[in-house]
């Protein structure tokens, strides 16, 4: 396949960035979207230009460090995948891609396709955990039975790798499918519950310091979800946080 | 609970409360105007009672007022910040790939209503006070039903009628199911909702068009 | 320097138990005035950041990507090992040591693996406390699995994502503590070297990855758990950034590096499918508790699979060699990874494999299906179900229990897991070779700790499954934490250590003028181009089958292509800036270096054992033929290497392995 490129390029945080053009040949269809960049950066460096800077790590899906906005979505077309997962059969010989950084103004651009992410580690720092101790004398892992039923949505809500692509996918940059996914997991834990309150009070303060957008239900970040995050995360936080005012 | 209101998930939710608000209102009043498509005198005399009463009039009325400025405020304070929260926006953006027209345009479907109860304002309420507080006419129970046919005479006032319910439709049929999820509906429940949402944003907006469409023709 | 492995004396049952009644402690007030720099903030990394901030200290942790969330330990996916014997199958930490060492080919530090052994019921009872969503039966209690090497259920695991869910379970841990300020995190920080004072590893200099400034970082112990090396390979299982870096920065500083040679290759890894790609994808070992692994039984049959002239469903059961249960009947398709691996690799030479490369077996559900499906039907009372039912209600369970790895294969390869059999084959995936480390965890430099899969100690010469999860975690929550304190005792009144010192600054100048010299060699060659080159000379010559001519001349030809990337290599952009490139150069100089050490290591372990199979060394005739010779006569020993400059002039120092509680067997899954 032939492509043309459209990416963005920026210096660092404090330059302006732009689009770019580039051209990239004989592409197999087989290749991961990465393996493409990897492709174009061989090139790129090869005639002495600077190559284009993005996250990636594990390239299997789960380290939740791609993040690219491919032609107007958060990892691109495909539903259930990270950019390291797309493959470029997904797209058609001829075809210009538009290629830019998840967008959110709590994401700054460090970089070309590399964002700064630091607000959900801040988010995860303000209540994102049990309070307790290693100690090597904690109960026994089956003190406490918990039904099958809470422990695999429990689960599903801690699939979460933390990519950001909802924050990215949502017109207001909202990071509620994230909050909810981390308040989620521990709330339907008993050994989540005697913090449940704190915690959903503190994370949702923190995330509205640092200047998420408010969640409007237009329900984009659970499709493009790569691990398919259910808007049911959002609801819970929305009863979390009710709850904790009342009691 | 003030910091509550203060977070963004209390705002969702006093979003949600006050549309909660508005969607009943719209129930009792297309349920009023509806009973002018069979009977002149039951409409007046409903209209009558909605207008005497003082529990109507000087309680759930400014709790309405209070709920329709809320909701314009807030929807438009929160999409000034939501416009925000985006910083740069994308050269290349499908919306369309995850979420419905209907979702991401909710502050331009709001505004085309906001147009509209300016226009319904003009139209029933301004007369209403000018009726009642400053010309103060002598109170004429079988009023109603007449003033409601002659405002449905011009076709452009019909047309902006049509129009505006067309995109309250739209509204609601993102509104509704939102409101519910804002506080918190399990997505189990969602399904349920959501079809019951459905059918409210058809319903209701198609009630009223059929009212003013009716009283258009039915006047020639 | 003679190596002191400082196992306590006693009988194994009570060696870690009385050590831990008689090390030094600190008290709580000092610990306010101790730093610790933590390298790596994986399982292992991560685990000991946040116990020893819950213990009082303070600690600096490092980890390149921008959150300790995103180390490699989140993409294991199968489980966690723990002698808690709640399936009744007769498990006991007697049961979990002995599997570790026999699984190792008898080539780890027995009270290490006994050590293991032991603490691995605390880490499940711990990751629980943290709210790690481990998969439960419909009592409420913990499921577990059983994996390859073993005749007992002891894997308990997290649907198909059990290293990610550790791996929050203790970057929530690391969360509470940096809120809490006592770890201060640096993210997107790349450490260069270490600073040694006195003998004593005392800092390090670090890279931000985003200013490209060069920083000095003091504390009074440095703990490395930076992973492991299979990088060196170019195509892994491991991240793009997996790097040894750290590892050999503190081998060039007197850190003794062990084994080396000893790599997995996993046996169930996606096919690579041509020159682009970039990294090589693990489908958990899990998937050999159902799944079948066969290559046709006639070789026109493969020769048409792989011209794709035969579809592998159009193969009649009786013309399919289900190869690891024909050779090996006791455990089948649940033989190690480094037997399954090279049965493999068998077929594969021989002309069998499926794959258009021909480097490919199958890995076929069908059976596994069928199997559930009729379970099912009678859970459910359906009495004569067709074989389309039969197939729904099987595929559900499977679903249930496998789905996002099939998931996962379709999104790569574009098949249905489902309908046509897997194709897999082996990939470099863990190293067992590491940082020599003693019982206490400390590198051959005092106060230089190393801890999960950047040290040696407890796999010997082959992983078990689910085994690498539980040593990171062991070492970093119950084993480090302890042993640590006992060296900071003594360092209660050494005060904050300074960073302006000439330790620091030549520490610093080496790192900057190693920048500067990428930066301004204007040379021809892509950092990559010279990474591939080494990874397919490893492959080749120092992969899954080894011999000394080949190892020979590995070792020249990797010489060689280090000193043309030292003249050739080219990295743009400036210093002073995010660089991927410059990262890269980096870390692919140390690969050069440490690609030779690896050869040379496999050149002198004249012996097969575990992941390192020395063609020269297999048994020649009995039930045995063909299958890998051990000697423990001559190379029951760890090989710890120091560093002398060029890798080929390394120094060999013996650690003797003793086995006292077990007896030397031939490792027989027959």
């Amino acid at each position: 396949m032939n492509l043309t490129l459209k990416i963005w390029r920026q210096k660092d945080s404090k330059s302006k960035g732009q689009m770019v053009d580039y051209k990239v040949t004989e592409i197999s269809e087989h290749m991961s979207f990465l393996e493409m960049m990897d492709v174009l950066n061989e090139q790129l460096v090869n005639s002495g230009e600077e190559p284009v800077a993005f996250d990636h790590d594990c390239r299997e899906g789960i380290c939740g460090m791609c993040s690219m906005y491919i032609n107007g979505e958060a990892h691109g077309p495909d539903r259930g995948v990270t950019t390291c997962q797309l493959h470029m059969r997904m797209f058609k010989d001829g075809d210009t891609i538009t290629i830019e950084p998840f967008r959110a103004a709590a994401f700054p651009v460090i970089k070309d396709l590399v964002v700064d992410r630091m607000a959900f580690e801040r988010i995860q720092q303000a209540g994102g955990y049990i309070s307790v101790n290693t100690s090597g004398n904690t109960q026994d892992a089956n003190s406490i039975p918990i039904s099958k039923h809470a422990a695999d949505e429990a689960m599903d809500a801690a699939t979460c790798i933390g990519c950001g692509a909802c924050v990215a996918t949502c017109k207001n940059s909202s990071a509620m499918l994230f909050v909810g996914a981390k308040v989620s997991q521990f709330a339907l834990l008993p050994q989540g519950q005697v913090e449940a309150a704190d915690r959903v009070r503190n994370m949702v303060a923190q995330m509205d310091l640092e200047g998420f957008g408010n969640c409007t239900n237009t329900g984009a970040c659970e499709i493009e979800c790569p691990k398919g995050i259910s808007l049911e995360n959002i609801a819970r936080m929305n009863r979390e946080l009710m709850k904790s005012t009342v009691s | 609970m003030s910091g509550f209101f203060k977070s963004s998930i209390g705002r969702k939710v006093a979003m949600a409360l006050s549309a909660f608000f508005l969607m009943f209102f719209l129930i009792i009043h297309l349920a009023v105007n509806i009973t002018s498509l069979f009977s002149a005198d039951v409409f007046n005399e409903m209209s009558h009672f909605m207008g005497t009463n003082p529990l109507v009039q000087f309680a759930l009325q400014p709790v309405l007022i209070f709920g329709v400025v809320f909701h314009f405020i807030m929807g438009f304070v929160l999409e000034l910040r939501n416009k925000k929260a985006k910083g740069v926006a994308y050269a290349k953006n499908n919306g369309a790939a995850n979420s419905t027209w209907m979702s991401r345009n909710m502050v331009y479907s709001g505004l085309v209503i906001l147009a509209f109860l300016v226009l319904h304002f003009i139209d029933f309420w301004f007369p209403e006070l000018n009726y009642k507080y400053i010309a103060v006419n002598p109170e004429d129970p079988t009023r109603y039903f007449h003033e409601l046919q002659e405002k449905f005479i011009p076709v452009w006032r019909v047309a902006a009628y049509v129009i505006a319910f067309i995109l309250l439709g739209l509204h609601l049929a993102h509104g509704f199911a939102s409101s519910f999820q804002s506080l918190g509906a399990s997505t189990i429940r969602q399904k349920t909702l959501q079809t019951f949402g459905k059918a409210y944003s058809i319903i209701i907006p198609l009630g009223f068009i059929v009212i003013a469409l009716y009283h258009h023709f039915s006047h020639h | 320097m003679a190596l002191d492995s400082k196992v306590p004396h006693g009988p194994i049952q009570n060696k870690w138990t009385d050590y831990k009644n008689h090390i030094d402690l600190v008290n709580p007030a000092n610990k306010r005035h101790i730093d610790v720099i933590v390298v790596g903030t994986g399982l292992a990394g991560g685990s000991a950041a946040a116990t020893l901030a819950e213990l009082g200290y303070n600690v600096k942790a490092f980890a390149y990507q921008d959150s300790p969330r995103r180390a490699h330990s989140i993409a294991a996916q199968g489980g966690i090992n723990a002698a808690k014997n709640y399936m009744g199958d007769g498990d006991s930490t007697y049961r979990l040591f002995y599997d570790t060492v026999k699984g190792g080919d008898y080539r780890s530090r027995e009270a290490n693996v006994y050590r293991l052994a032991e603490v691995s019921a605390n880490i499940i009872d711990q990751c629980v406390a943290q709210g790690v969503p481990f998969a439960r039966d419909y009592g409420g209690l913990l499921d577990n699995r059983s994996f390859g090497g073993v005749l007992v259920s002891r894997t308990f695991y997290a649907k198909g994502q059990t290293g990610q869910q550790l791996l929050l379970g203790c970057y929530s841990a690391m969360n509470r503590q940096i809120a809490r300020g006592k770890i201060e995190m640096f993210n997107r920080h790349e450490m260069l070297d270490v600073v040694k004072i006195d003998g004593k590893a005392r800092g390090i200099i670090a890279r931000n990855l985003i200013t490209g400034e060069i920083e000095r970082h003091s504390a009074h112990a440095v703990v490395i758990a930076t992973g492991g090396y299979g990088n060196v390979y170019f195509l892994s299982t491991n991240a793009m950034g997996s790097n040894a870096t750290a590892a050999w920065k503190i081998h060039k500083k007197g850190a003794y590096f062990a084994n080396p040679c000893f790599t997995q290759i996993h046996p169930t890894c996606i096919p690579r499918s041509g020159d682009y790609q970039s990294k090589l994808t693990l489908m958990s070992e899990s998937l050999r508790n159902d799944g079948r692994i066969w290559v046709p039984a006639k070789i026109e049959d493969a020769k048409a699979i792989q011209q794709r002239k035969l579809k592998p469903t159009e193969i009649a059961e009786e013309d399919r060699d289900y190869f690891l249960e024909r050779r090996y009947p006791a455990f089948g398709n649940l033989v190690p990874r480094d037997v399954a691996s090279r049965a493999a690799k068998e077929r594969c030479d021989a002309g069998f494999g499926v794959n258009a490369t021909g480097e490919a077996v199958y890995l076929d559900f069908a059976a596994a299906i069928d199997r559930y499906g009729k379970t099912q039907a009678k859970i459910q009372n359906i009495t004569n179900p067709s074989k389309e039912k039969i197939y729904e209600l099987g595929q559900a369970i499977v679903e249930e229990k496998y789905g996002n790895l099939f998931q996962m294969y379709e999104k790569i390869v574009d098949e249905n897991p489902y309908k046509t059999p897997m194709m897999i084959y082996p990939a470099t995936h863990y190293t067992m070779g590491g940082i020599w480390v003693d019982y206490n965890l400390m590198t051959t430099v005092d106060g230089l700790y190393c801890i999960g899969e950047a040290n040696f100690s407890d796999h010997g010469a082959n992983r078990l499954g689910a085994s690498a999860l539980m040593q990171g975690l062991a070492d970093g929550y119950f084993v480090l934490p302890y042993t640590i304190g006992d060296y900071l005792s003594k360092d209660i009144r050494t005060g904050k250590i300074p960073t302006n010192t000439p330790e620091f600054d030549e520490a610093e100048k080496e790192v900057t003028d190693r920048i500067n010299f990428f930066l301004n060699n204007k040379g021809t060659k892509s950092v990559d181009y010279f990474h591939k080159k080494l990874g397919k000379v490893m492959w080749d010559k120092v992969g899954m089958a080894r011999n000394a001519k080949g190892l020979t001349e590995a070792m020249a030809e990797i010489k060689a292509i280090r000193e043309e990337f030292w003249k050739e290599v080219k990295v743009p952009g400036s210093g002073n800036e995010m660089n991927p490139e410059l990262e890269k150069a980096g870390r692919v100089a140390d690969f050069l270096e440490l690609g030779e050490l690896f050869a040379k290591d496999a050149l002198v372990r004249e012996e097969s054992c575990g992941g390192h199979f020395r063609e020269e060394s297999a048994e020649t005739d009995g039930p045995q033929k063909g299958e890998a010779k051990r000697n423990d006569k001559d190379f029951a020993f760890v090989s710890a290497w120091e560093y002398k400059g060029e890798p080929a002039d390394a120094v060999l120092h013996k650690e003797q392995l003793e086995f006292k509680d077990i007896e030397l067997k031939q490792r027989s899954y027959k």
